[in-house]
């Protein structure tokens, strides 16, 4: 019961991007559609679940006074992982996330859920706690992604709704991201808000 | 001179940093609610980042690629920035205390500020050569700079309007973003020689 609501809180309450605010780099800069928003927060979700369940294995060996650097040696090599795999198997997505893969690495969402929960507490938790925040993110970025490529091309994992000529090409574009993050924050605000 | 001329104008309007690239947009939403520290943390980023990028510059070309080992890249990069800002906080405090007190604070911010990551796998990526890459690291910095300072600037005037309440704070600080990306994509496709 009590792993549900810590995969739930990180969702809904603990939403990375729509309340806590962090790793808004990959969120701005992977959301020009809804199916690379998704991809990114995919690959966000392997990396902070395989992070957070390392982490809080070894939270008793690692030394106090050295621990970030160790939590991000062993987040960088869960990205390397990812890198290679991705480059294998998926070449086309990671040439179009590019430069957001390897920055999975200073993304703040991980390191903060490393120090704030998984060197706290159990595997099992830890790794709820990953599942939870992580799909938070996954689903923040789909939406951001979703309501940009449908005001900006009309349409949404490449189904068409209405035709592109429609479109308002700005919203693809980089200022799209800053204003259509900033409302739907705000809109989040005002739905959970007391 | 022409090339780096077009190198320095490229990155600081056309291929801004936190405008097209959306990097380093951490510290540009945290530290930009007044101008001083906003200031305080272009120059620190501008000083890092221009260190950090010949440090990986030689380690990529030196280390990394003789060895084949270019698929530790971004372990090795990272590691390498965070040993660096720890370096220049110490050599900062020994050397230069009035320095250390102005840029201080910002230091361990930078490590996790992935426009420095991200500018030294950039020009890994590009194969500039050294003085290449130290000029386009300076320039993104100072890119970095201008948005910061520009949008720290709004938002002293935004602190004093009275703006819907569940708007208030990020969300209406993103929309100003918008904004100044908006204008910024003016420069777009303009180029030197």
């Amino acid at each position: 019961m009590k792993a549900l609501g810590i995969i739930f809180d990180g969702i809904v309450k603990r939403n990375p991007t729509f309340v806590l605010i962090l790793g808004m780099c990959p969120t701005l800069g992977t959301t020009s559609s809804a199916m690379t928003g998704m991809s990114m927060g995919l690959a966000t979700l392997f990396v902070l679940i395989c992070s957070n369940v390392a982490i809080s294995l070894i939270k008793n060996i690692v030394p106090d006074k050295v621990r970030i650097p160790v939590f991000i040696v062993v987040i960088a090599s869960f990205v390397t992982m990812l890198q290679m795999v991705m480059q294998a198997y998926l070449p086309s997505l990671y040439a179009t996330l590019g430069i957001f893969i390897p920055l999975i690495v200073v993304n703040c969402i991980l390191l903060g859920r490393a120090e704030a929960f998984a060197s706290k507490n159990g595997v099992l938790l830890s790794l709820c706690d990953g599942v939870g925040v992580g799909i938070g993110f996954t689903i923040a970025l789909t939406i951001l992604g979703a309501v940009r490529e449908i005001l900006g091309t009309g349409a949404v994992f490449g189904y068409q709704l209405y035709s592109a000529d429609f479109g308002a090409l700005i919203f693809v574009l980089a200022p799209g991201a800053f204003i259509v993050l900033g409302l739907l924050i705000a809109l989040f605000n005002r739905l959970y808000a007391r | 001179m022409l090339e780096y001329l077009s190198i320095i104008f490229s990155a600081i309007l056309v291929n801004n940093i936190v405008f097209a690239q959306f990097l380093g947009i951490c510290p540009f939403i945290g530290v930009s609610k007044n101008l001083e520290s906003a200031f305080g943390m272009s120059m620190a980023v501008t000083f890092v980042m221009a260190v950090a990028t010949a440090v990986t510059w030689l380690l990529q070309h030196y280390v990394l690629l003789p060895l084949g080992l270019v698929y530790i890249q971004t372990i090795a990069f990272i590691l390498v920035i965070a040993v660096l800002v720890q370096m220049l906080e110490i050599i900062m405090k020994k050397i230069s205390p009035a320095l250390y007190a102005a840029l201080g604070v910002f230091l361990p911010l930078i490590t996790t500020n992935c426009a420095v990551l991200g500018v030294a796998i950039i020009v890994a990526q590009k194969d500039f050569g050294l003085m290449h890459s130290v000029v386009y690291a300076v320039a993104t910095a100072i890119g970095f700079g201008l948005a910061l300072t520009l949008f720290a600037a709004i938002r002293t005037q935004l602190a004093l309007s009275d703006v819907p309440r569940s708007m208030r704070g990020v969300p209406i600080a993103l929309i100003v973003a918008g904004i100044l990306a908006m204008a910024f994509m003016g420069f777009t496709g303009i180029t030197i020689a």
